[in-house]
């Protein structure tokens, strides 16, 4: 216990453990330090891959060449998808804020396997370097775009092999994060805190972690084939030796399709955090949002053919596949009404989180309706391979996990730091943001639907004025993100100290100090009713002084937990 | 949720102190369990290439896929202590097999329709 | 990890336990989780095994009749047999019995080297016949051989990596034993590299009748 309270007397980012310095951080097993390294690395490379997407843009101002020729212009959308996909949306709010909230919010000291969680991390820097690496190496980075179809995979003179690996790599990273979390969920759990008092965050990092443990390895064979079809010719995948593509586009969409939901469920897990809140009072169907979570992991999992309709498929299986499609939007739409419906009659706060989630909603629900004209078969076929999709998924991935990202970093930024941004600025930045958002992927859907296609570095003179306007929506965007992260980072260095609850949140990690101890709890706390109630505690934090004795717990604690 | 999962599987600190936790592994299988379903394995397998030699047509695939799954059955339940676990872990094993079912009747609605 | 045992441990004295916190059902639960991982990856694999014997049925039946299905039904016992004696020894360090309960692993290993220098030799007399992805006996052949013998590489190679992976992992429990680090009223470890092995036993028992018997 002597450690342990001298561990607690400090946060978490002043603590000094066996190692000092910065290898008190690259050896640091504490959950919420590896969050931290999780946040500078992911960081970095969505700089880096929102420059990519800036330079696209630029290339598009103009039909014709403007600032690249078509070879480059492959190569930049391909690794503007791989780092987006795989070193941000994918890991961006499990593992920062996963890693950092998770264990704090069940009222655990820490994940359950903390060392494979560093590994994780390592694994995740391996697989990060291996991508970098790709850049500088043999022939140029891959050109096949984000997706790696074969044939053109096994072609193409390209790194494609080194892209491929990373991607392998990153992908136990994955799996490796999403069973400790499973794990967790399952045995750290504080006593009283049973599955329907859980945060709803914890229940989109269940739902999410499931979907990582039972789809990340399938794509990780899928890429391995790849490889071995570029230096053995297996085969299985290269039609000139009897192999077929379409089958290569099922195993990577039974990955790829529920890695979606694996970017969205955590986002919309903040959702649900973030309204109670700043609504000051219990989300409305609680139940509904923490089982939707589930059932959109498991639709998840039944309709990945909808993204090679026009791929020479079954017409059978087209037409099974668009069906099941509409499912997905039952349990998306029942989140939607129960936050819409927690706003109703709230008190409401407005504070930058909070625009943030409006925002959020806004956006997602053009993204989420117009992914059923994309759903539906017919209408699919017509806008297939155009900007249509591609504003589609950035409303989706963009507006809905890359907005929400911001949000959580807002959100969470007294409690993980300890310190307070400005508010005004980031309201403002927020703003900014969504205008820009809306400018640059608005005319993707107008340009989509007149026919056209994604991936070219030219277009027709007729697409020139919307081009152009998004363009500048890019700018608008990218000057809104530099304004809000400029906003962050000086309320880190200079901004007032936080409170332990400044914005009046009633789950678990307001009730410890911000930033929170080494080992967040001096004591395990016990659970006594659901996580949004506003009026009465639910939370007793220091059991064993108020004589509550947690051996005999399950069972008087049970008693009042019944489901 | 009952009474007795909750306390089966809710909390580590309870389970750390509860003493089933220790049961866990207190069913100890005898040596002779073990070597009536090796045999049984052993003998499974004779049958497998045995029916192989046969020519049941398209039989064989069904058969010998039967055979594989039953003697993963023995092997799951028997060696890999299936039989003894909680339940939380055979309903991880359903929700895995039942998620790649899914992926084979998916990929078939494709394969068996073109 | 200092930091990491202080934790697990206060996680414990914070409820008065006397005992260094350790979560054996949580630790089977991860194990689980993995094996489920392996049986995915593996499954891309069956999946595309399914799709192309579908396709290329006659292909596949030709490439199949080549197979020495002798000393395909020999590994399976083999490995029958080494999952057994993982059995055993878990069962073994349950009552005690620390000298069988390191016999039984000794024994499990030597299968895991005998299924591998089959594998060897099998391997080595097909690529001398020229049978490899590229090799010139697979000019000669149909597509559905060519991606038969294809898979036939992937799959029971990386099965193989899988062995030895396995070798490794009872090599380490096995110095584990040794010390006493695992003992009979903590040995989930063994438990989990007893589940790993069976894992690679079950895919093989898969492996076996799709490319030895199916022709």
């Amino acid at each position: 216990m002597a450690n342990g309270t001298l561990a607690n007397e400090v946060s978490y980012l002043e603590y000094q453990g066996k190692h000092k310095g910065i290898m008190g951080w690259l050896l640091s097993v504490d959950h919420k330090r590896i969050g931290l390294m999780y946040l500078m690395a992911i960081l970095i490379f969505f700089f880096v891959a929102m420059t990519l997407g800036v330079l696209m843009r630029l290339e598009m101002l103009t039909p014709g060449e403007t600032i690249m020729k078509p070879s480059t212009y492959n190569s930049v959308f391909t690794l503007h998808g791989v780092i987006m996909v795989f070193l941000f949306i994918i890991p961006a709010i499990p593992a920062v804020f996963g890693n950092f909230m998770l264990p704090i919010q069940i009222g655990a000291k820490d994940v359950a396997f903390p060392r494979l969680n560093l590994f994780s991390w390592y694994l995740y820097m391996v697989g990060a370097v291996l991508a970098v690496f790709s850049l500088f190496v043999g022939e140029g980075p891959a050109d096949t775009g984000w997706t790696f179809y074969v044939p053109y995979s096994i072609r193409s003179a390209q790194n494609v092999t080194l892209t491929t690996m990373a991607a392998f790599v990153l992908g136990f990273s994955s799996i490796l994060t999403g069973l400790n979390f499973v794990v967790t969920i399952h045995r750290l759990r504080a006593p009283g805190m049973t599955w329907f008092r859980m945060p709803l965050f914890v229940w989109g990092l269940y739902a999410t972690s499931w979907i990582q443990v039972l789809a990340t390895p399938v794509i990780g064979i899928t890429l391995a084939l790849i490889m071995l079809e570029r230096f053995m010719g297996i085969g299985v995948f290269d039609p000139a030796l009897g192999g077929d593509p379409i089958l290569y586009q099922h195993l990577f969409w039974i990955y790829s399709h529920p890695a979606v939901y694996i970017m969205i469920l955590p986002a919309m897990g903040v959702v649900s955090e973030i309204l109670p809140t700043f609504s000051r009072k219990d989300i409305f169907g609680y139940k509904q949002i923490a089982i939707s979570s589930l059932g959109i992991a498991l639709i998840g999992y039944l309709v990945w053919g909808h993204h090679m309709f026009v791929s020479g498929m079954s017409d059978t299986s087209r037409i099974v596949f668009s069906l099941l499609t509409f499912l997905v939007a039952i349990p998306t739409g029942v989140k939607i009404f129960n936050w819409v419906a927690t706003l109703y009659k709230a008190s409401i706060k407005f504070s930058a989180p909070l625009y943030y989630v409006l925002g959020f909603i806004f956006i997602f629900s053009i993204g989420g309706l117009t992914g059923l004209v994309l759903g539906a078969l017919a209408t699919d076929i017509h806008v297939t391979d155009t900007y249509f999709v591609v504003a589609h998924f950035h409303y989706v991935m963009f507006g809905g996990m890359g907005i929400m990202f911001f949000a959580t970093m807002h959100y969470w930024f007294p409690k993980v730091f300890g310190k307070m941004y400005n508010e005004k600025i980031a309201v403002i930045a927020c703003t900014i943001i969504i205008i820009g958002f809306n400018v640059l992927y608005f005319p993707f859907f107008i340009m989509g639907y007149m026919g056209m296609p994604r991936r070219y570095y030219d277009y027709l003179p007729q697409f020139e004025g919307w081009h152009i306007l998004s363009t500048v929506g890019s700018w608008i965007l990218v000057s809104g993100i530099v304004f809000m992260f400029g906003n962050l980072f000086y309320g880190l260095l200079k901004g007032p100290k936080a409170a332990v609850n400044p914005w009046g949140g009633t789950t678990l990690e307001w009730k410890v100090p911000s930033p929170p101890p080494l080992e967040n709890f001096d004591e395990i706390p016990v659970v006594t009713g659901g996580p949004y109630v506003h009026d009465k505690p639910t939370y007793i934090m220091h059991p064993g002084k108020e004589g509550i004795n947690t051996n005999g717990g399950p069972k008087t604690i049970n008693q009042e937990a019944a489901l | 949720m009952s009474e007795h999962t909750q306390t089966g599987e809710i909390t580590a600190a309870q389970a750390a102190h509860s003493e089933e936790h220790g049961q866990a592994h207190a069913h100890q299988v005898s040596y002779g369990t073990y070597f009536m379903v090796w045999l049984g394995l052993v003998a499974l397998t004779a049958v497998t290439v045995t029916i192989a030699g046969i020519q049941l047509g398209s039989l064989t695939l069904i058969t010998a896929m039967l055979i594989a799954s039953v003697k993963t059955a023995l092997v799951g339940y028997h060696f890999m202590h299936l039989k003894y676990d909680n339940i939380i872990i055979k309903v991880f094993v359903l929700v895995c097999l039942v998620i790649f079912l899914t992926f084979w009747v998916l990929t078939f609605s494709d394969l068996s329709f073109r | 990890m200092t930091e990491h045992s202080e934790v697990m441990q206060e996680q414990t004295h914070a409820h008065g336990g006397a005992h260094v916190h350790r979560d054996d059902e949580g630790s089977k639960m991860a194990m689980w989780l993995f094996l489920f991982t392996e049986l995915l990856l593996f499954g891309g694999l069956f999946l595309l095994y399914g799709a192309y014997r579908f396709e290329y049925a006659d292909g596949f039946k030709v490439a199949a009749a080549d197979m020495n299905s002798f000393i395909g039904a020999i590994n399976t016992i083999i490995l029958l047999t080494s999952s057994l004696s993982v059995a055993l020894s878990i069962a073994a360090i349950q009552r005690n019995q620390k000298k069988l309960t390191m016999a039984m692993l000794w024994f499990t290993i030597l299968c895991g080297l005998a299924f591998l220098v089959n594998k060897y030799f099998e391997w080595s007399h097909e690529i001398h016949n020229g049978i490899y992805p590229g090799g010139p006996a697979l000019e000669n052949m149909s597509n559905g051989e060519v991606i038969y013998f294809g898979l036939y590489y992937v799959m029971t190679g990386l099965h193989g990596l899988h062995v030895i992976v396995g070798l490794i992992f009872i090599g380490f429990i096995m110095v584990f034993i040794s010390r006493d680090k695992i003992t009979s009223t903590n040995f989930q470890k063994l438990e989990n590299a007893g589940l790993y092995w069976h894992l690679v036993d079950v895919i093989w028992i898969f492996l076996f009748p799709l490319f030895y018997l199916l022709h």
